[in-house]
């Protein structure tokens, strides 16, 4: 019941986080200078057609009203148009959500090995310079943002050794067969493995330089626990029994020390969706934070406004699932 | 034991020097880049486009490190780009470092209806995506270093508020703080005088690391050629010039790259190492 209560509380305080977002928002873009309506048209338009077309997207009216109707349309699933393509903006930013989510879910897998293997190593090699090697590299690791990693990729993978795409989601020639913007998963479902291979070695770098700082936090955070754990009672009592150090840590240690690394992930997911944006654009990558760079340059405000409320929408549900699986996962929450 | 801390103590001091050593020496060759820069960083010439740097086949005399492919100096433009980096960093991160610190400490030690205020905005604010937040504001501001540096301001003082917040919640439950209380000090001077000073080291070490995030948030602005000016040599901008030209000209991209690399490393080191020293264990 209690957790329940928690429940609501925490439904409550997320959709009051999402109307700020949409407020501020809303409110900032619609300071910006140059004028976006006269942008679209052609050199040579008259007073009229401005007027006509400034009517058409609402920027006539007082801007809280302008609020208003734009509230109105979001409940009915409504997102407004796109000034540039003249598109819902719905439609637009629901076609890039699947390539972005791709690139972030592949990334997450990479860190989670990445860091499982780098915690299980250091762990197994504790106190040795091997450990010490892998502290300094997740010191560095963490040190560097993922647009600079993204870089250093380019240079080794792209054209040093040149063995990845550096730019684009998939070879612009390949005739696709997809009936969703899921590609990567489409490709696996229909066993179009020739796509799929494609579609990996233009995805793998984005996905790396957005895996590597959370792959040392995770590397750090569970070679932690690991090591507490290590130290218990009980792990002594299996090592007495004659298990070996491998079976100890894997099947003694990890499941008691992934919990707080668990809980970090879920935040970290956030801060790596995030740095999708810039991402994208470095690996000319076809998502949404591409789309949302393209959107700013060229001032158009209802498919900004739209991008980033997702972007914000998809934030706080991670969050809240985060809490969710955490309040499920501990036995000391489960009952209040 | 004592064994160990030396050892650590000494990794530590082998951290601070060689990344405050990079920093000093960076600020120094921003201060001198007029007379250091071998030529103009924004003089074009197109008959020496994309000349390869000093040590490569077909370099010219006077161009260490090469020319991008308008002919303007890698290296001259590397010094002036330092310029723009080191200012946002410094005045950056310190506007962040003054106004989310002090919120931070509101919102800690006063706590009541300032804390869910504070604590309510910086939910919010951590749902934004922060590169995608920087690039909108700069938008609505339009290019140019003030807007850079409100930018960075506007997004980043939730870092401080989040730390320091918790920090002056945990020392303001401590008996130091009632004894101040009860001698009858008020609320703000015994804020101001008793957590402040016990909440500055973890400041101290927010703000270094801050520099480097200012540092990488001014060179993505400009990547995306939302920075300053276009002409105007900074390391970004050079980096989303070498990004197109990679085939052709590598030099374009690596020594930017490098030189934002270490910059970007060093402070995140010294933000580590001073944590470090300011441990009362290792003390």
């Amino acid at each position: 019941m209690q957790l329940f209560r928690a429940f609501l509380l925490r439904l409550f305080t997320t959709a009051i986080t999402l109307s700020g977002v949409a407020v501020i928002v809303f409110f900032v873009i619609r300071v910006v200078p140059g004028n976006p309506i006269a942008m679209m048209l052609p050199p040579g338009a008259t007073e009229a057609d401005v007027a006509r077309l400034t009517a058409r997207y609402g920027f006539d009216k007082s801007i809280p009203e302008q609020f208003l109707i734009w509230l109105q349309g979001v409940v009915q699933g409504d997102f407004g148009t796109s000034i540039t393509s003249n598109q819902p903006v719905l439609g637009l930013v629901l076609g890039r959500l699947p390539a972005t989510l791709e690139l972030s879910i592949m990334a997450l897998v990479i860190a989670v090995f990445i860091g499982g293997f780098i915690a299980l190593t250091g762990t197994r090699n504790r106190g040795t310079s091997v450990e010490a090697a892998i502290d300094v590299g997740n010191g560095m690791a963490l040190s560097v943002p993922d647009f600079l990693w993204g870089l250093v990729l380019i240079l080794l993978f792209g054209v040093l050794w040149p063995v990845f795409h550096i730019s684009g989601r998939v070879t612009p020639s390949l005739d696709l067969p997809f009936t969703t913007n899921f590609y990567l998963f489409e490709s696996v479902l229909r066993l179009r493995f020739d796509l799929w291979a494609d579609i990996v070695s233009h995805m793998f770098m984005p996905a790396l330089a957005l895996a590597i700082p959370l792959a040392a936090i995770i590397g750090q955070l569970l070679k932690q626990s690991l090591k507490e754990t290590m130290h218990l009672d009980y792990v002594t009592l299996a090592r007495t029994k004659g298990y070996g150090e491998n079976h100890v840590i894997l099947r003694e240690a990890l499941p008691n020390a992934i919990l707080p690394t668990l809980t970090l992930v879920g935040v970290q997911f956030t801060f790596l969706i995030g740095g999708t944006v810039i991402i994208e654009r470095l690996f000319s990558y076809e998502g949404l934070g591409n789309m949302a760079i393209d959107a700013v340059i060229n001032r158009d405000l209802p498919l900004i406004q739209g991008i980033v409320i997702l972007f914000a929408a998809i934030f706080t549900a991670v969050n809240l699932i985060v809490d969710l699986s955490y309040a499920f996962l501990n036995p000391r929450l489960r009952h209040g | 034991m004592a064994d160990g801390r030396s050892q650590i103590r000494r990794r530590v001091g082998l951290k601070l020097w060689l990344s405050g050593g990079w920093i000093a020496f960076l600020v120094m060759a921003a201060l001198c880049a007029p007379w250091l820069a071998p030529h103009d960083p924004l003089a074009q010439d197109l008959f020496l486009g994309r000349l390869p740097p000093a040590w490569v086949q077909g370099a010219e005399p006077g161009f260490y490190l090469g020319t991008d492919s308008l002919g303007r100096d890698v290296l001259s433009r590397i010094l002036y780009g330092a310029r723009l980096a080191l200012i946002v960093a410094l005045v950056a991160g310190s506007l962040t470092c003054l106004i989310g610190a002090t919120l931070g400490l509101m919102a800690g030690f006063l706590r009541g209806w300032v804390d869910v205020v504070i604590s309510r905005a910086i939910d919010i604010w951590m749902a934004f995506p922060p590169v995608l937040f920087s690039i909108l504001l700069i938008a609505v501001m339009g290019p140019g270093l003030t807007s850079i540096i409100l930018a960075i301001v506007v997004i980043d003082w939730t870092r401080f508020a989040r730390v320091v917040r918790a920090e002056a919640m945990a020392q303001g439950a401590m008996d130091y703080v009632a004894s101040a209380q009860v001698a009858g000090r008020r609320r703000i001077s015994t804020m101001f005088t008793e957590i402040l000073p016990n909440v500055l080291p973890t400041i101290v070490v927010l703000l270094t690391l801050e520099m480097g995030i200012a540092v990488i948030v001014e060179a993505i602005l400009s990547f995306v050629n939302l920075s300053i000016s276009t002409d105007d040599p900074t390391w970004g901008g050079m980096i989303a010039e070498g990004r197109t030209s990679i085939h052709q000209a590598w030099w374009v991209l690596v020594f930017p790259l490098v030189t934002l690399f270490l910059t970007v490393l060093s402070f995140s080191q010294l933000g580590e190492g001073l944590k470090d020293r300011f441990d009362p264990v290792l003390r």
